[in-house]
């Protein structure tokens, strides 16, 4: 039987995008946060909460699923031996970069995963994320096409491919053999979670075929615009339909701008902080959940984009830079969002991508 | 030639597409040094009409595209 060139170009990529949209599903039906089965920045907020980091008490938790989508991506590239330790790619920059993307992210309440799953929930203020999003992302492919580079990485020895996974285990062995070194919230969406090992295993399933398929929720827009290739972003879109069959299935769906599970209608500042972390995640060449893959393939320059991540979620809280969700309170909607401090987080931003942006252009220092 | 080894996603497209584009070349050599690169140059030099032929040179890959 002659294989169907459709199945073969989209077939991983959208088996991709229902696992993780399943995934998300489960974890959430299993106790994680509403709109929250999986999100790499509120996540990695958490487990920077876990650890000391910030003194948030609401995000506090060592969310298995980060070790999980780690591991689960190593394992697949040395299944299919496609694990390669390489760095060496501005990894001080990268640092930088991944704690304004973690700050973008913040400021919106979750990073391009967990919107496209609250969109999936019926989420309607996270369409000036998707928006900003789209934005950032375009802004990023200017650059890209003006010759934008952080330059190359080269081979390393495979020790450091392996740091990040090995720090992965240790926060592992941490949760389950000395869990009173950590703090848990007791209340917030950090003490919402579901049994530990339903977080490991979704996320060594989901570090899997996303290692497999490339999955990008950055690059599925980049390159639909860039190159006009569509098969990333049927993984992205994968993910939108399969939470949102999923939720209206279960009774979860409510399309609608109020009330959201850990959501604000700031919509300016959604826009801006999700702009941020696009513009932030094309010049890293991936979005957070891929920086876990790359780091999980051996990259060290993602693993040091992990670190300033989880970086970026300790300031953003030292800082009062995150979003507030809007709550009601005595029957009264209160109307949430970032105070100042965050809106100049934001600004502060924009002008470290530019920078990163112009100076890592093509130029006579290279000639 | 392209030498894109060590360059994140998708600056090997970017700089093959420059090349074909510009350059307009019957064939040219991409080198890559990830799986992923393979694919996304692969499909891009595709859909610009050439053929591609990937082989293994030591850890890294090269791409052969041809019109």
């Amino acid at each position: 039987m002659k294989e169907n060139p459709l199945i073969r170009r989209y077939g991983l990529i959208v088996l991709a995008g229902i696992v993780v949209g399943v995934a998300a599903l489960i974890l959430t039906a299993a106790g994680n946060p509403k709109n929250m089965g999986f999100c790499i920045a509120c996540f990695e907020r958490d487990i920077a909460g876990a650890l000391g980091f910030h003194g948030a008490g609401k995000v506090q938790y060592l969310r298995p699923e980060i070790p999980g989508i780690v591991l689960g991506a190593m394992i697949s590239a040395f299944a299919f031996r496609e694990f390669k330790a390489r760095a060496g790619s501005c990894p001080a920059s990268r640092f930088v970069l991944g704690l304004f993307v973690m700050t973008g992210a913040l400021v919106f309440l979750g990073c391009p995963l967990r919107m496209v799953i609250r969109l999936g929930g019926g989420d309607l203020t996270a369409v000036a994320g998707l928006l900003g999003f789209l934005a950032g992302i375009l802004v990023g492919i200017v650059f890209l096409k003006k010759g934008f580079s952080l330059g190359r990485a080269y081979p390393v020895k495979r020790g450091e491919g392996l740091a990040l996974p090995a720090v992965m285990l240790g926060l592992l062995g941490l949760l389950l053999l000395a869990p009173g070194l950590l703090k848990f919230s007791e209340e917030g969406p950090g003490s919402m979670r579901a049994f530990w090992l339903i977080s490991l295993a979704a996320g060594l399933a989901v570090g899997f075929i996303a290692q497999r398929s490339r999955l990008c929720m950055a690059g599925g827009i980049r390159d639909a615009f860039l190159i006009r290739d569509f098969t990333l972003l049927a993984g992205f879109l994968a993910i939108w339909i399969t939470v949102t069959v999923g939720n209206l299935f279960l009774g979860n769906y409510s399309l609608s701008m109020l009330s959201q599970p850990v959501a604000h209608s700031q919509h300016l500042w959604s826009f801006l902080g999700m702009a941020l972390a696009g513009w932030g995640s094309i010049l890293l060449g991936g979005c957070p959940l891929r920086q876990l893959i790359l780091a999980g393939e051996g990259n060290g320059d993602a693993a040091v984009t992990v670190l300033g991540m989880v970086t970026g979620a300790a300031v953003a809280h030292n800082f009062g830079l995150a979003g507030n969700p809007d709550s009601v309170t005595d029957g009264v909607y209160k109307v949430g969002g970032i105070g100042t401090a965050g809106m100049a987080a934001v600004v502060i931003g924009f002008a470290v991508l530019l920078a990163v942006s112009l100076l890592h252009l093509p130029g006579k220092e290279e000639a | 030639m392209v030498d894109a080894r060590g360059q994140s996603c998708p600056i090997p497209v970017v700089m093959t597409r420059k090349v074909l584009e510009k350059e307009k070349p019957a064939r040219l050599e991409v080198l890559v040094d990830a799986r992923v690169a393979v694919e996304n140059v692969t499909r891009c030099a595709q859909s610009l009409g050439y053929q591609v032929k990937a082989e293994p040179q030591g850890p890294d890959f090269k791409l052969t595209l041809s019109k």
